[in-house]
């Protein structure tokens, strides 16, 4: 039995592992660490590496071609951007709206507990299997046919669960007291949570929505099981035209053998992650400032 | 009409819209199962279910139709198993050395970096796979063909590893600390504290974390549909290509399919064997985390 | 006004703006009427074809600025499908129309003009590190593909004595393809007649990426796509066993596609515009544009243009909007020039 014992306040891990098999797992813990950052460090190389040189303005401003050299994003790029924004539309004040009611009006009521069992579980449903929902519901059944529209509201069903998670942890973060001072002072309770509860969880209420917009950004196979096309040389004019998205035309790129594809594939993974990037800069940046502002 | 009255409809009336929006989110699940359903079972009049679920030849589309979806199965099963290999023990050792052994420093900046590995779109991760792993692997694995298993399966790993180590931090963090400052009176180190008796402490909230990173890895797409394959092959072997379930409803969706036929129903068939699975990982996952939770809350 | 407000506001905003755009929606599958002054061309079907359509809409496209198409692979199959129910402009197809698909049409109240674009000889290939499968008979590539197959040519050993004890990993097209029918009734005897368990897509590219990266890989595709890959890919020798056209295993290259030694692994390749939509100027002018133009372009991605005077014939046609097919009744491997056809 070991003689060694490191004094109390132990997981705050700062003391040096003095045992053999102590040092062992914790070299070993590290290494396991370190392998996932070389991975994540390795993606992002081989990414830069095989698609900055291939970055240009006119990548990102021409339309895609059968010459690899010729193609660009641009298509897919804007066609992300107007179903990202029309996703939010659809999804922000339903999910929002859903959030609100669960925090502040849903009681323990079965039908509540009901719901938001049922929340936690669409969270965890596969993005392709919202795509069969879409495929069936919207294309087919509402007659959407292969639109943004229906793009937008399959991305919406699939971004609604985290918005509504993301939203209930900000609304639990306003402390109860200045809900209770609200209502002594003879507010209603909306008018509670439109002027009190409301502005100060605006912040985190932002970054949630950020956040899920940013991963609907990503998201492929829903579009794909949609019928979103490839070959779209075309800005999308209305909610009711074809499209393509960034995540279709690098996934169109990579499937194709030529080695020049697999640069604009690279390239459009670039401008995607720099996308991802700034959405989420954008995010930490609101939140920042949302947060002065109420201290302030 | 009173200031007062005025309020009290508005009040009403976005009370109730605010729970249309809420009760909404069951008209997703419901429609979800009642699209998979309706087209399930009509695939189920024509399929005999034993057929589907136990037969091992997958070509609903070719000339000498057979529906076993063992094939599909297998290949998802051979993905993700793969990828639970590499994140399982990974994730795991990472999430006890960010918890037992690093500095508080180390944890705040690791943790974040660790997300984005999660945030990466699984459009660029099938990439990788294709291009990068892939050739890798093919120069020291024998026999490795250009679409294979091992491939997507290892990258999977990467992507779900996050998810293993940030749950099973949180975890082994939930233990108190009272377990381990009496096991350290006790005289034991801090390996044999870490895996005696937290890791034990924190087992449910662990498996909890590995069966959700299994249920993700099973329901992804984009990385098999890239650098898997789309043969459907009932085998182990991992250099080989196979078809994943998510795979097959994509190579469907690529063509054209149209509503009512047999070969449309087979897509839903598979979704709904996919989100059965999901679904019912993810409720053990649930309940598990919430034994956990409430031992040590 | 407080940030509520605003998000309830905007919110209800672009609400309204999209019940308003949904009511200005006529039928489904067609945007309204005069919105814009050039609708979106929607052409879909073959990806033999897929690469001259592309680069015909996109020269069109730079051209005419303004015009919109979209080109989608479902298949020579799936685009007749979505063609019969109205929903495309123009189908790209491997094969010609067949009579079942043609009454679906009529029923379906559309008609269309077939025009052969262009030739095309499906190419056989193996990975370049494959030394023993040089050259074919069509008895072999049928004993590999035929039905029966399944679950028992596993090996190349079996399909020939002599050829090494490996596995055989085949790559092919999709059910929807053109290329698979064309190939399954050139090799097998009848359309569809396939073994099931191989990689099989409607997209060539899968069938390139995966003979390229593996070395007991065959499969096959139109040409173009071998041209497109020539480093990465390694063409089979066919014999057909018929010395009257070209003794011996033969091929296939621009060549031996037009003078018809390459049997039986030729063929056509067509396009089917829909009557109705040749209405719209611009669909009108793309055709145009495609079966003058775009007749260059052929041997860009490719494959092998038609004679002059077929192109003659087949612009006439056009001109004429002689509806209905030209393999009506007979199979498509009579033999039958191209010319001969046209001229009926």
């Amino acid at each position: 039995m070991s003689t060694t014992a490191p004094t109390a306040g132990g997981s705050a891990g700062r003391h040096r592992p003095r045992h053999a098999g102590d040092r062992l797992l914790s070299a070993v813990g590290l290494l396991c660490m370190l392998l996932a950052l070389a991975a994540l460090a390795a993606l992002v190389y081989d990414v830069a590496h095989d698609g900055l040189r291939r970055l240009s303005w006119q990548f990102i401003t021409s339309y895609p071609s059968r010459n690899p050299e010729r193609a660009g994003i641009l298509a897919a790029l804007v066609g992300s951007l107007y179903v990202v924004g029309l996703t939010a539309a659809i999804a922000v004040p339903l999910g929002v709206g859903a959030a609100i009611h669960l925090e502040e009006y849903g009681g323990r009521g079965r039908v509540s507990r009901l719901i938001e069992v049922n929340i936690a579980n669409l969270a965890g449903v596969p993005s392709i299997i919202y795509g069969l929902l879409g495929l069936g519901l919207f294309v087919r059944a509402m007659r959407m046919e292969r639109s943004v529209l229906a793009g937008a509201c399959t991305l919406a069903l699939l971004a609604l669960p985290v918005i509504i998670i993301s939203t209930r942890e900000a609304l639990r973060t306003v402390p109860k007291s200045l809900r209770e001072a609200s209502f002594a002072l003879g507010a209603t309770k909306w008018q509670t949570i439109q002027y009190q509860v409301l502005p100060a969880a605006f912040p985190g209420i932002l970054t949630g929505l950020i956040l899920a917009l940013s991963r609907t950004i990503g998201e492929t196979a829903p579009l794909i099981t949609i019928g979103a096309l490839t070959y779209v040389p075309f800005l999308p004019t209305d909610i009711w035209s074809p499209f393509t998205v960034l995540p279709i035309q690098i996934f169109n790129w990579v499937s194709r053998p030529q080695a020049a594809f697999a640069e604009n594939a690279a390239a459009g993974i670039v401008v995607l992650l720099a996308l991802l990037l700034l959405m989420n800069a954008v995010a930490i940046v609101l939140r920042d400032r949302f947060q002065r502002r109420a201290a302030g | 009409m009173t200031r007062f009255r005025t309020r009290t409809i508005v009040e009403f009336a976005i009370e109730k819209a605010l729970f249309l929006c809420a009760a909404g989110s069951i008209l997703v699940t419901a429609g979800i199962i009642f699209v998979l359903f309706f087209e399930t079972a009509a695939f189920l009049r024509e399929v005999p279910i034993l057929e589907f679920l136990f037969g091992t030849e997958w070509t609903p589309l070719f000339y000498d139709k057979h529906f076993g979806a063992l094939p599909l199965m297998a290949g998802t099963l051979l993905v993700s198993a793969i990828a639970m290999a590499v994140a399982l023990p990974a994730g795991l050792l990472t999430a006890i050395y960010l918890s037992e052994y690093a500095a508080g420093g180390v944890r705040r900046v690791v943790r974040p970096v660790l997300e984005v590995l999660a945030g990466v779109p699984t459009v660029v991760y099938g990439y990788f796979a294709l291009q990068f792993v892939t050739p890798l692997l093919q120069s020291f694995v024998p026999g490795l063909a250009g679409f294979n298993a091992l491939s997507p399966g290892i990258v999977m790993g990467i992507m779900i590893l996050p998810l293993i180590s940030s749950l099973s931090e949180d975890a082994l963090h939930g233990v108190p600390n009272g377990l381990r400052e009496g096991a350290y009176a006790l005289g034991s180190t801090r390996m044999q504290t870490a895996l005696r008796v937290v890791l034990p402490a924190a087992f449910s909230g662990i498996s909890a974390a590995a069966i959700l990173a299994a249920s993700r890895a099973i329901g992804e797409t984009m990385i098999v549909a890239i650098a898997a394959g789309q043969q459907p092959r009932l085998t182990l072997d991992p250099r080989v290509p196979v078809e994943t379930m998510t795979a097959y409803i994509v190579q469907v969706s690529l063509g054209d399919t149209p509503a009512g036929t047999l070969e449309y129903r087979t897509i839903f068939a598979v979704g709904m064997l996919l989100f059965l699975s999901t679904f019912a990982l993810n409720l053990v996952s649930h309940w598990l985390r919430n034994r956990f939770r409430e031992e040590y809350a | 006004m407080n940030v509520t407000a605003h998000t309830l506001h905007a919110a209800l905003l672009t609400l309204s703006l999209t019940i308003a755009a949904c009511d200005g929606r006529q039928n489904a599958g067609e945007t309204p009427a005069g919105l814009e002054p050039a609708e979106v061309i929607t052409v879909d079907g073959s990806s033999t074809v897929f690469p001259i359509t592309e680069a015909a809409a996109e020269e069109f496209q730079r051209a005419h600025a303004g015009m919109r198409i979209t080109v989608g692979i479902s298949g020579t199959g799936g685009g007749f499908q979505k063609f019969c129910r109205g929903e495309i402009d123009l189908a790209d197809a491997s094969r010609p129309i067949r009579p079942t698909e043609a009454a679906a049409c009529a029923k379906a109240g559309v008609q269309f003009i077939e025009i052969p674009v262009a030739y095309d000889g499906l190419a056989v290939v193996v990975n370049p590190k494959n030394t023993w499968a040089t050259s074919m008979t069509v008895a072999e590539l049928r004993k590999m593909w035929e039905p029966a197959a399944q679950g028992q040519i596993m090996r190349w050993s079996q399909v020939r004595a002599g050829w090494p004890d490996r596995e055989l990993h085949l790559f092919g097209a999709g059910v929807d393809s053109g290329t698979f029918d064309y190939f399954t009734e050139a090799i097998a005897g009848k359309e569809g007649q396939s073994r099931g368990d191989y990689t099989s897509s409607e997209d060539d590219n899968v069938i390139v990426q995966g003979v390229s990266g593996d070395e007991n890989a065959l499969g096959y595709f139109g040409y173009a796509y071998y041209e497109e890959n020539r480093d990465k890919l390694k063409l089979v020798a066919i014999d057909d066993g018929d010395d009257a056209n070209g003794k011996g295993p033969i091929l296939p290259s621009p060549e031996t596609v037009e003078n018809g030694t390459y049997r039986p692994l030729s063929r056509p390749i067509f396009i089917y515009p829909k009557v109705k939509s040749l209405d719209r100027p611009e669909v009108k002018s793309f055709i145009d544009f495609y079966l003058t133009k775009g007749i260059p372009l052929v041997r860009e991605v490719g494959y092998i243009p038609l004679k002059d005077r077929e192109y003659e014939i087949v612009r006439r046609r056009f001109n004429r909007r002689k509806t209905g097919s030209m393999y009506q009744g007979t199979d498509s491997h009579s033999q039958m020039t191209l010319e001969q056809r046209l001229a009926q």
